[in-house]
Parts: C-alpha cells; sequence; structure tokens
C-alpha cells in the first residue's frame, strides 16, 4: 500500500467513511481467524511482546515510578512528588555535569565526526586493498570497549616516561604528560578514545551509502573539470547528506549518554572535569552504600531522555527539507 | 494376673512404639533442621593456598557443626553496588563491611540486629568499647561484630629506601622528614617518593581525612544528622599545603595521581612507590593479591603533630547478617562468625587451629593489628601463635613499638563515605592544578558534606 493511499484511508475512517473500513476483519468468525493464520502470528509476535515487556517496557514504567519515590530498594518506597527533580536541579554537579556532557558531544563532533567520512571517501576511492582498509577501520570495534578502554589508559596515556604518547614526546625532548590527570587535557583525551572506539561503525555506514552513489555524477564532474575535492564538496556530500543526517543526529545523542569512558578513565576525575550526565547518574545511584539516591537518579534519567527526544524531535523537524529520507 | 500381665505387654508395647515414632520424627526433624548458610570468602583472585585454607576452614566448621551447610561465595565489599545486591537478594548470609559503613547500614536497617545474639556470647564484655560502638546503631542496636581493627600506617619500601640512601630502619617520624625522605627518593630512584590515593571513589577524601587527624584535625562535630561539618578547619588546609608542597615544588609524588585502594597496593608491591598511607593490616592483601617480596616491606606509624588533638585514623572490619536471616539461620550465621572470626581471638585452641591453617597454607601469620578486645587478651592471643608468626617482624618494628604510643580516632560518625567523596575532588585538584584555591574548594565540600550529613545520605 503507498503512502497516498493509506493517508486517504486514514482521512476516510475518520469521517466515519464505513466503506472505507476493512471490514473484512468484522466478517472473521474465531474459528476463521485461527484458520487464516491469526493466532499463529499472534504466538509468534508472543515472546518478543513478553520479552519487551519484561526488559524495556516496565522498566521504563518503573524508572518513571522511581523518579516520584525516595527509596532505598529495601524499605517501602514513600512518595516524593518533584522532590528528586528540585534536588537534581539545585545540586552544583547538576550544571558541571551538563556542562561537561556539552564539551564532551561538541569535542566529539568537532573530531568524531568528519573522520569517519574522511576515511570512508579515501577507503572507497582507493583502488586495492579497499577490504583491508575497511576491516582495519572497523577493528577498534570489534575490540570490547572496557579492553579499550584500559588498552588507552595503561598503554597511551600512562603519566609516566614510560607510557606510549610520552615515549614518543620524548624523543623531542617533550613531556611526560599526564593525560588523564589534567583538568584541560582529560575530557580531549577520552574524545580521542572514544573517537577511534567508535568512528569504525560509521565508516562502514558511509561506504555503504557511497556504494549506492551514481558513478555517472562522478564522470559528468569529472568532464565539467572538477577535482577531488570539488567531486567530494558537490557531488559525495550532497549524495550522503540524508545519512550524514541521521549519524550526525545519532552521534548526539550517544554523546550524551557517554558513561563508558569518563567511568573507567578518570570515574569523573580530576576534580568534576569528566564528570557527565549519566556518570552523575551512577553516582547517585551507586555512589552511597545504603542506596538512598535511586529516586533522583531515575529523575536525572528521566530529564536527560526527554531532552533527547524534545531534541531528536526538534533535529527531525529542522532538517526536513535537507533530508533525502 | 494374666489381664495385668497383658495390660502391662501392651503398655510396655505401646511406650516401645512410641517411643520408635518419637526418635524417628526427632531424626526427621534434626534433617529438616539443617540449615544451609552462605558466607563471603575470599576477594576475587585471592590465590590457590588461601582459597584452600579458606576451604579449609569450611570443612572443620561443618565436621563441627553437622547440621550447618556452609557456602562459601567470593566477596569483596563494595559500597557501590551493595544496596542493589541487598535489593536483589544477593548478597551471602553473613559478610563484612568495613567500619566507614556500618552504621550507617544499622542506622537503615540494611543490615539484622544482632543485639540478643552478641549478648549472650561470653566475651561479650571483653569488647573496647570504642570497637563495639562502631557497630551500634544510635539507638543502641548491635547490627554487627568487630573482628578486626586497624590503624592508618605508613608503609614503605626499604629497597627504595637504601638505593636513595636512607636508612629503612629509620622511618620518618615528622611530616617535615617524610616530605624530605619523599623528595630523596625521588630524586635518586625515580620512583615516587610519596603516593597517595586520589581517585573519585572517597579514597582521596579518606587518605586526606587521615593526614589532617595527624595534624589534629577533626571533619565533623556533633553526632547524626545533628552533625555539622568542618572540612575547612586549619588543619585539613595545613594537610593540603603539605601534598602542594609535595606534588608541585618537590615534584617528589610520582607521576599517577588517580591511585585508588588495589592500584595503590599494586603499584607499592611493584616498586613504583616509596612511602604510602593505607591500613595497618594489608600485608596480607600484599602478599595475597599483589605478589609482594616480603624483603622490600616496611611499615611505620604515621607522623604525629605534637598537639592534644593530634592522632591517627582507625578502621577495621565487621561481619554483618543479611537483614532477612531469621530463626536457624540467624544461629547458624552466628556460629561461623564466632568460628570463623571471633574464636581465634579468645580461645587458644580455636587461635592455634586457625593459625596452623593458615601456616600450611603458606598464608601471613602475624600482620600487625589492633585490639579488638583489651590490650591484655591482645597480647595474650598473640603470645598464642608467636611461635607460628612468619611476616617479617623486625622489618614491623617501627609501626608495633610506636602505634600504642599514638591516640587512634575513629572515623566520622555520620555520613562518612559521603563527607569523603566531598573531599575527593579537592584532592584532586590540589594534585593537578598549581594552582588550586584550596579555602574555595574546601568552603564548597564543606556545604556538599553538610548537606549529605543533615539528608542522612
Amino acid at each position: 500500500m503507498d503512502a497516498v493511499s493509506a493517508a486517504a484511508r486514514e482521512v476516510a475512517v475518520e469521517h466515519g467513511n464505513l466503506a472505507a473500513r476493512p471490514r473484512w476483519r468484522d466478517r472473521l468468525s474465531p474459528v476463521q481467524w485461527v484458520r487464516s493464520g491469526g493466532l499463529a502470528a499472534l504466538l509468534f509476535a508472543l515472546p518478543m511482546l513478553l520479552i519487551f515487556t519484561a526488559f524495556s517496557w516496565y522498566p521504563i514504567v518503573r524508572l518513571v515510578v522511581l523518579s516520584f519515590e525516595h527509596t532505598n530498594l529495601v524499605d517501602p518506597p514513600t512518595w516524593a512528588g518533584l522532590d528528586n527533580f528540585r534536588e537534581v536541579i539545585h545540586d552544583p554537579l547538576f550544571a558541571t555535569a551538563v556542562k561537561n556532557t556539552a564539551y564532551f558531544a561538541g569535542l566529539a563532533l568537532l573530531f568524531g565526526y568528519p573522520i569517519p567520512l574522511v576515511m570512508a571517501v579515501l577507503i572507497s576511492e582507493s583502488r586495492r586493498f579497499r577490504g583491508l582498509y575497511s576491516a582495519l577501520a572497523y577493528l577498534p570495534v570489534v575490540i570490547p570497549p572496557v579492553v579499550g578502554v584500559l588498552l588507552w589508559k595503561y598503554v597511551f596515556y600512562e603519566p609516566s616516561s614510560v607510557g606510549l604518547f610520552n615515549t614518543i614526546l620524548g624523543w623531542v625532548h617533550l613531556g611526560p604528560y599526564g593525560w588523564l590527570q589534567s583538568p584541560g587535557t582529560a575530557m580531549p583525551a577520552l574524545v580521542v578514545e572514544a573517537t577511534w572506539a567508535n568512528a569504525g561503525t560509521t565508516v562502514i555506514i558511509y561506504l555503504a551509502a557511497l556504494l549506492v552513489v551514481d558513478r555517472d555524477l562522478y564522470d559528468a564532474a569529472s568532464v565539467d573539470g572538477a577535482g577531488l575535492w570539488r567531486k567530494i564538496w558537490h557531488v559525495t556530500l550532497p549524495q550522503l547528506r540524508g545519512v550524514l543526517l541521521v549519524t550526525l543526529m545519532l552521534q548526539i545523542i550517544a554523546t550524551a549518554q557517554v558513561f563508558l569512558e569518563p567511568y573507567l578513565f578518570t570515574s569523573g576525575g580530576p576534580a568534576n572535569s569528566t564528570l557527565t550526565v549519566l556518570l552523575l547518574v551512577y553516582q547517585y545511584a551507586f555512589g552511597n552504600s545504603v542506596g538512598v539516591g535511586f529516586g533522583q537518579a531515575a529523575a536525572l534519567s528521566l530529564m536527560l531522555a526527554a531532552f533527547l527526544a524534545v531534541f531528536a524531535l526538534v533535529f527531525l523537524r529542522a532538517t526536513r527539507s535537507w533530508s533525502t529520507t | 494376673m494374666k489381664s495385668i500381665f497383658r495390660a502391662m505387654t501392651l503398655a510396655v508395647v505401646v511406650s516401645a512404639l512410641l517411643l520408635v515414632v518419637g526418635a524417628g520424627s526427632l531424626a526427621t526433624a534434626g534433617q529438616r533442621a539443617k540449615v544451609t548458610i552462605s558466607v563471603a570468602a575470599l576477594r576475587p583472585g585471592s590465590s590457590d593456598e588461601a582459597q584452600k585454607q579458606f576451604n579449609d576452614n569450611v570443612a572443620l566448621f561443618e565436621k563441627q557443626h553437622p547440621n550447618i551447610d556452609v557456602k562459601a561465595v567470593d566477596y569483596a565489599w563494595d559500597g557501590a553496588t551493595f544496596a542493589a545486591q541487598l535489593a536483589a537478594g544477593r548478597l551471602p548470609s553473613v559478610f563484612t563491611v568495613p567500619f566507614t559503613d556500618a552504621r550507617t547500614l544499622g542506622e537503615h536497617r540494611q543490615v539484622a540486629d544482632l543485639t540478643a545474639a552478641v549478648k549472650k556470647w561470653p566475651y561479650y564484655k571483653k569488647f573496647q568499647k570504642t570497637i563495639i560502638a562502631e557497630a551500634t546503631t544510635g539507638k543502641g542496636r548491635i547490627i554487627g561484630v568487630p573482628y578486626a581493627a586497624y590503624a592508618q600506617a605508613l608503609h614503605y619500601n626499604r629497597q627504595l629506601f637504601r638505593q636513595a640512601g636512607l636508612n629503612p630502619n629509620k622511618p620518618p617520624t615528622t611530616w617535615a622528614q617524610l616530605r624530605k625522605d619523599a623528595k630523596q627518593i625521588a630524586r635518586r630512584t625515580g620512583q615516587a617518593g610519596y603516593a597517595q590515593m586520589g581517585l573519585n571513589d572517597n579514597t582521596a577524601g579518606w587518605i586526606l581525612t587521615t593526614v589532617a587527624y595527624t595534624l589534629g584535625g577533626r571533619m565533623e562535630a556533633g553526632r547524626g544528622t545533628a552533625a555539622t561539618a568542618t572540612l575547612n578547619n586549619k588543619y585539613t588546609v595545613q594537610a593540603l599545603q603539605l601534598l602542594k608542597q609535595m606534588r608541585w615544588t618537590d615534584n617528589s609524588m610520582g607521576s599517577t595521581y588517580d591511585y585508588t585502594w588495589p592500584t595503590i597496593n599494586q603499584a607499592f608491591a611493584a616498586g613504583k612507590i616509596g612511602m604510602f598511607i593505607n591500613g595497618s593490616d594489608i600485608y596480607t592483601f600484599l602478599v595475597q593479591a599483589a605478589n609482594l617480596d616480603p624483603k622490600i616491606y616496611g611499615i611505620a606509624p604515621i607522623p604525629v603533630a605534637k598537639n592534644k588533638t593530634a592522632g591517627v585514623l582507625g578502621g577495621g572490619s565487621i561481619a554483618v547478617v543479611r537483614p532477612d536471616t531469621k530463626g536457624a539461620k540467624l544461629d547458624a550465621a552466628m556460629k561461623w562468625i564466632d568460628f570463623f572470626y571471633m574464636e581465634k581471638l579468645v580461645k587458644k585452641t580455636a587461635a592455634l587451629r586457625d593459625t596452623r591453617i593458615l601456616v600450611a597454607n603458606k598464608q601471613p601469620v602475624g600482620v600487625p593489628a589492633f585490639p579488638i578486645f583489651n590490650k591484655k587478651q591482645f597480647d595474650l592471643a598473640n603470645s598464642w601463635i608467636k611461635p607460628y608468626v612468619n611476616v617479617p617482624l623486625s622489618q614491623m618494628n617501627p609501626f608495633l613499638k610506636g602505634i600504642f604510643k599514638q591516640n587512634l580516632y575513629p572515623e566520622p560518625g555520620a555520613s562518612t563515605q559521603s563527607l569523603y567523596h566531598a573531599l575527593d575532588p579537592v584532592v584532586q585538584a590540589v594534585f593537578t592544578d598549581k594552582n588550586a584555591n584550596i579555602s574555595s574548594l574546601l568552603a564548597q565540600a564543606n556545604d556538599v558534606a553538610q548537606k549529605a550529613i543533615r539528608e542522612g545520605k
């Protein structure tokens, strides 16, 4: 069914046009419904419905309830109204976490967003070993994230002179630097690792998108005398804009939820310089052995989810006219 | 006569039947009464010998108590996941918590009330008042059994001392001397002269509090939610200035400022640190889990300033029981606590039994500790195991001789972990920012700690 006829049917239904209603459903008896595969379809869908209910929808509902409660998970919870939200907003660390998260997202956008695109274009332009380059670009994604972080922490960012980066800088008589131990360099250091770890997936997406770009467009550009950069600017980027917009939105959503890197690299330090929103959620929930911050953790999670939902809506509306999808 | 005989025979038969049935029911009841408890065992990753030593204890306990099955569970205290584990029912029946957390957990009814059971023990009255107070709530309920106490101590690497031209038998006794020695070690060996825990997981605040105590400071006044945070006192400022000088002026603290409990121990065992502060009982961990070469190990009291309030921060471990443990299970849990943690401190046979198992499994015996009961009992218990001591006692002499001359003070009582957490970023700022404004940072931390205290967090 195409989009126009579906819309027409919706309008007809809204206006009470019975003729447009799917009357065949009314005519089926239960036996006929079973025989026509209705029961089988329901049974096939049931495991998915149960799993989603148990592991996805129920926790979301529970989180919403939790955000309005005072609880330590052991004693019976008590109604808190908006207290948890108020406490989060008045917490001085809330502003720090929001600022740091925005900083991480900004840096990731600055470095992490163009790099996969450049890599994908270069790989697609290469005449030999394209598969090998793609595999190499994707390799960091295959490494378990915790292993990746520990590798960077203890090999690349090791603050003494035996650290890999400090050894290289030592050859030109620079350093050693405490990459993760200075408020100025800690966050950029996290962004560099995160870019390394995650760029591979985006490269593969761009490579797939580049496959469908009509080669005739490049040939036509060549005939018009365009060089490599003009082809990229006038052909590749416009052709990829739909994918670019989606990856941009997904990257902003992902970086707003950054947790692994600050948690494993710095625990939010030094001096809260890498404390992100999700790490603050973690600290509310697990920073105290008596567990009295679960309500605040839920409240902040909800605030972040609401912000990202609004952001996604605004982004989709604002970029609708540019998008190809 | 015949009828009397018949009646008597009947009575005997009935009685015999009743006896058989009764015995059968008793036996069945006995079998039914068999309880299983799970108990905290060793940290994950402990050596095979340590595991065997623990298992030997379990086997012996089960032999002594045939009605109790003990299920050992790898365990390490983790404040972050405690509440979630408790809610999910994943904690063992008996586990251990640090002094730091015990009272707060008790106030929130997150561990079982053991008052009646503990008071039945014959040695209950021998507990040091300050020690049992660590496991007693504001309402006087006993919620755990303190079984090990320590004083914060200065651990040092004798090999690095020698390499730096220092006498390893004469560790520093003043902060000025410590600073000088740290500088000398750093300059001559290239390793950190002095290092300190600095991660944002409450350990940075804990060690800063320790240093402030040695200078005479306190972090709180009063009790419970009515306590006043006093983080920004002149001694804490002095402690931070001292750290700042070692970090930035002397450059004697190496290059790692985000150590936490296990990582600083591992770095020390690996020979990367000249001196650091930690509990006096960490030798076992250093040997079992960090592969320390005992020859390099030295321990001394932390230097204490000469004023009336200066002293050493104490700490320790408390055996507690899950709050939903009741009846026969609770009895079994108390028997395990008595057997595994307490008997060796008060009964010679138990002390020797425990020590022999330790020796057979090549585990440390004689690690410096602090008295749980009175000093007389402590000395007596030490005399029982003296022939089996296998830790390098001569290298521990500076601590053993000096510690009982120092005043030992408990940790801040209200919202202890939150208070330490408030101090974490202050320590980190001093370590990572040469121009950190100590007064301003401490004022902010004080506000955060005061809020946590008021809210009972």
